[in-house]
């Protein structure tokens, strides 16, 4: 009997808290007390080789925490990942972090910082190539960022170049071709294509879909609009305040969507074609993080919150194919 | 294919400079003080060092146009016979070498420890940002003073190198707090962007990135402040000398020579102190206008 | 007779390598309580023509040639007190960023007293009274208590709420909306979409809001201007302009929107960029990117905003003379 292939990332419980409190001496005069952000509480997916999962939410809710979470970029205070099998954080803490950072790649939200102002496109793509050891003649490593260039669109030419010189959606290709040089097998990407106009965005989607077929890459896809998120994504997650509420698959993510959060988002997304439906927007705002709500932390916004979502927190459990963190489905009331 | 001049001449700095007239003029007589220090054995008229020129009986002689001057001392002479352009000359480069090099100095340690405290946060920050604080309490005249005070105490005998270093390093002490502050601000800026979040991922270590990534992002504002601060240096080493802690006697700047002057500046023999005095600003004035164009032609938002 | 009528609009900016042409003939007009929207990717000159409207084109810029008429009265070279007292009485203005139009120094009421009461002959008591129904209006709680609280008190959509309600102090006839939504989360945006289209047709004031978003044009306007490249490539009525466009521009643009509805496994790229203003080729702007580029007339004559359907497009393929089937 063959054993199911693993899924390549598989986090558990993840969970990440930011000291913001005030000095300590203010702290001491003013009797302010301690302030923790609890920026992701708890999150737990996985995903398989090949396929892309999205995590989509608004400001705050911990997706952008997560993506870097996955890069190393911070240690996980609760929970944690494995990768391929193995406990990612442990790899990288240990001295040779470098086979694990090979494996695991990111690409930024902000075409314009992503790039060091300073450096040629050449060193710029061909850094972890020279930081990893992979290729050490001068000639062959600017063959291979030719290569790399030439597979994101751009000619090998342009490695001469300074990122100013381009668009911002040329630099954001510039970043995907950083991103493939170490052939890694799993790319966060935070949010890659907001910050860039649509008929570019278009281009950019594309060329990572087409990227994603031929290297069998994985993804991880940050976003807030939900309509990129449909076109590239595999399986999608909806994240409030540092918390998972609803992890399905697309189709029955934007068909049937459960949880009254999701809900609310699909339904504030502004339509193109269908106009003339009047909508009612839910009304308030996303609470402040450092203050969440006790119990499910979309209470005060939700008309279906009852006593029991005010005081216990739901977690996440698998209804009818989904997996979803609310009280109302659970009890079938919607 | 244009040569490297001709494209700094066309770029928006070049066209700045290209445009500004007191900047062409200060960069002019900047480079006429700097190329006379440095072929200050050809373009001196006589060697003032050199005991054996000396003639006692042409001491304290007038300026050429002068009815006791001679043509052979243009600007007169001082005290011991010495032609005050040839000192002038030489003293005009013991300024600039040691205006030079102390802001070099200050520049090396003032960057260092910016990039330390604003790259690590926390603790060492913290106590990096005090230290430049109490540093900044305390005048810098009267830290040189104390530190060339002491080393003359130390080093009683000591040959005229080491009393130069001594010299460069006092300055030094106290200009490096500016540039510590600065690259310390644009450090934390840099440090949060995602090219620096790139590299991190990548594994590139911390002092790698320290050193390739972010301090070529924040040598801009440097750059000004080190040009201005010449100047300043400048001053400061002639105000040491003037009070007879800076360079020594055997081989005098423009400060020592004000000072020297000075004493002969009521009996009517003004040209020893007034020339000197006339050196140091055109230098310093120089240095400080090019200082202000440079940092008015690289914000981009004045262009 | 219209409220607002821009007409041949060139904005330039002259500059040590020569002067640069962002807005190149720019003419429609805004009806009165109508909501025009303006709407192009970055480049193509939409914030610069909300700009030049309200009078606050950045130095060097300025309005080379073209008029600006407001209620027939030309506005375009207003000295600067006249066009202070336009500003703000006549025409209002939100801005993108909440965070930084408010002055966080001053209390929200302080700053909407001293609109209302530098453009309307009003006593301090009435001023305040019309601050605290403005907020009430924009949907602000305990407008009361509120009304006495500082910017930073607020979260970023009440912010944006205020903002409105400032821009509508003194009562405008017309209000300018740069990116109003851009800078806050998805479900705020159609609140505050729905607030601006609700008040607006409440007080009778048009707006112009300029945006890069499709769908918030969707749902919002009455008719939308589509901008490249400093010109304007389609204007017609919103349903027209996104479910039938005229210019290749404009469908090229639609079909690369990733839809809710649809599902494609790869979205529609128009090749190559918008090209930079000093760069724009001869003839139509679009040519070297057109799918349907025709005719050696795109290459070298430009083309003026012609009938074509229910709209009018900046195109050679709906002139009748073409003799080609649009």
């Amino acid at each position: 009997m063959t054993a199911t292939p693993q899924p390549l990332v598989r986090a558990h419980d993840l969970a990440k808290t930011f000291d913001v409190s005030a000095p300590w001496l203010n702290r001491v005069i003013e009797r302010k007390p301690r302030a923790l952000l609890h920026a992701v509480d708890g999150v737990g997916f996985e995903i398989e080789r090949g396929q892309t999962l999205a995590l989509v939410g608004e400001s705050g809710c911990g997706k952008s925490t997560v993506a870097r979470l996955l890069v190393g970029l911070y240690a996980p205070t609760r929970g944690g990942f494995t990768f391929d099998g193995q406990d990612a954080h442990a790899a990288f803490q240990q001295r040779d972090a470098r086979a694990m950072r090979r494996r695991i790649q990111m690409i930024f939200q902000d075409p314009y910082a992503s790039l060091n102002p300073r450096w040629l496109v050449e060193d710029i793509v061909g850094e972890p190539l020279r930081e990893h050891g992979l290729i050490t003649g001068k000639a062959e490593l600017k063959t291979r960022v030719g290569e790399l260039l030439q597979s994101v669109g751009l000619s090998a030419q342009d490695m001469a170049k300074y990122p100013h010189q381009f668009s911002g959606g040329q630099r954001q290709r510039i970043s995907i071709a950083r991103a493939l040089a170490t052939e890694p097998e799993f790319l966060v990407c935070d949010e890659p294509t907001s910050a860039l106009d649509v008929s570019v965005q278009a281009q950019v989607l594309n060329i990572m879909k087409r990227l994603q077929r031929e290297r069998r890459l994985t993804y991880l896809f940050i976003s807030h609009n939900l309509a990129v998120v449909r076109h590239v994504s595999d399986q999608v997650g909806v994240m409030y305040l540092g918390r998972l509420v609803e992890l399905a698959g697309k189709h029955a993510l934007f068909e049937r969507p459960r949880h009254p959060y999701t809900r609310m988002l699909l339904d504030a997304i502004p339509k193109m074609h269908d106009t003339g439906r009047a909508r009612t927007p839910v009304q308030g705002e996303v609470p402040n993080p450092l203050n969440p709500p006790p119990g499910c932390a979309f209470n005060p916004r939700c008309p279906h919150a009852n006593e029991r979502c005010r005081t216990e927190r739901p977690q996440l459990r698998s209804i009818g194919g989904i997996r979803i963190a609310c009280h109302a489905v659970e009890e079938g009331r919607i | 294919m244009k040569n490297p001049l001709a494209r700094w001449l066309d770029s928006d700095v070049g066209y700045s400079f290209r445009t500004s007239p007191v900047a062409m003029a200060a960069a002019f007589i900047a480079a006429v003080c700097v190329f006379c220090s440095v072929f200050a054995g050809w373009v001196a008229p006589h060697n003032p060092f050199d005991l054996s020129t000396l003639e006692l009986s042409d001491a304290r002689l007038p300026p050429a146009w002068a009815p006791e001057g001679s043509a052979k001392y243009l600007l007169g002479t001082d005290d011991q016979g010495r032609d005050i352009l040839s000192a002038l000359i030489y003293g005009a480069r013991i300024s600039l070498v040691v205006g030079v090099a102390s802001v070099l100095l200050s520049v090396v340690m003032g960057v260092a420890l910016g990039l330390l405290a604003g790259f690590r946060g926390g603790w060492v920050d913290g106590v990096l940002m005090r230290l430049c604080d109490v540093v900044l309490s305390f005048p810098a005249i009267l830290v040189a003073l104390l530190i060339a005070g002491v080393g003359r105490a130390v080093f009683p005998n000591a040959p005229e190198s080491l009393a130069f270093g001594v010299l460069i390093l006092s300055i030094a002490l106290t200009g490096w707090v500016q540039y510590a502050r600065t690259v310390r601000g644009s450090t934390l800026v840099e440090r949060n962007k995602e090219y620096v979040q790139a590299a991190r991922v990548t594994g590139v270590s911390s002092l790698r990135i320290m050193r390739r990534h972010v301090l070529p992002n924040v040598m801009g504002p440097v750059l000004v402040l080190a040009t201005i601060q010449v100047a300043t240096a400048i001053i400061t080493e002639a105000t040491l000398s003037f009070l007879g802690v800076g360079a020594p006697p055997t081989s005098p700047s423009l400060g020592t020579l004000i000072r020297v002057g000075n004493d002969y500046l009521f009996s009517g023999e003004w040209w020893i102190t007034i020339f000197p005095g006339i050196m140091l600003v055109l230098i310093a004035l120089s240095v400080n206008l090019l200082g202000d164009w440079l940092r008015d032609a690289l914000n981009p938002r004045l262009r | 007779m219209s409220l607002l009528e821009v007409e041949n609009l060139v904005v330039e900016f002259p500059g040590r390598r020569g002067t640069l042409r962002a807005l190149d003939g720019i003419s429609f007009s805004i009806a009165p309580g109508e909501i025009l929207g303006v709407v192009g990717e970055s480049g193509a000159g939409k914030s610069l023509t909300g700009a030049a409207i309200i009078g606050l084109l950045e130095p060097p810029g300025r309005v080379a040639s073209g008029e600006i008429r407001l209620e027939g009265q030309r506005i375009d070279h207003l000295p600067h007190e006249q066009m202070r007292h336009i500003r703000g009485r006549r025409i209002g203005a939100i801005f993108q960023d909440p965070l930084t139009s408010l002055n966080p120094l001053y209390t929200v009421g302080q700053q909407l007293v001293e609109t209302i009461q530098t453009h309307l002959p009003v006593n301090a008591a009435e001023a305040r009274r019309r601050a605290v129904a403005l907020l009430k209006d924009t949907g602000i709680p305990a407008a009361e208590q509120r009304v006495d609280h500082y910017p930073h008190q607020f979260s970023g959509g009440m912010r944006q709420r205020v903002v409105i309600a400032l821009a509508l102090a003194a009562e405008p006839q017309l209000i300018v909306a740069d990116e109003p939504t851009t800078a806050l989360d998805v479900s705020i945006q159609a609140q505050i979409i729905q607030l601006l289209k609700s008040i607006c047709k409440t007080r009778g004031a048009a707006v112009m809001l300029i945006t890069h978003d499709m769908g918030v044009i969707a749902e919002t306007c009455d008719r939308v201007a589509v901008m490249y490249a400093g010109r304007i490539a389609e204007i017609g009525p919103v349903h027209e302009v996104i479910n039938h466009p005229a210019h290749p521009y404009t469908a090229g643009l639609m079909a690369a929107i990733p839809d809710m509805e649809s599902e494609r496994d790869e979205l529609y790229q128009i090749d190559g960029a918008m090209p930079r203003l000093t760069a724009i080729p001869p003839g139509c702007a679009f040519n070297p990117r057109c799918p349907r580029g025709f005719h050696e007339r795109c290459r070298t004559v430009r083309p003026e905003l012609i009938p074509a359907g229910a709209t009018r497009a900046a195109c050679w393929l709906h002139d009748p003379a073409s003799g080609v089937a649009a």
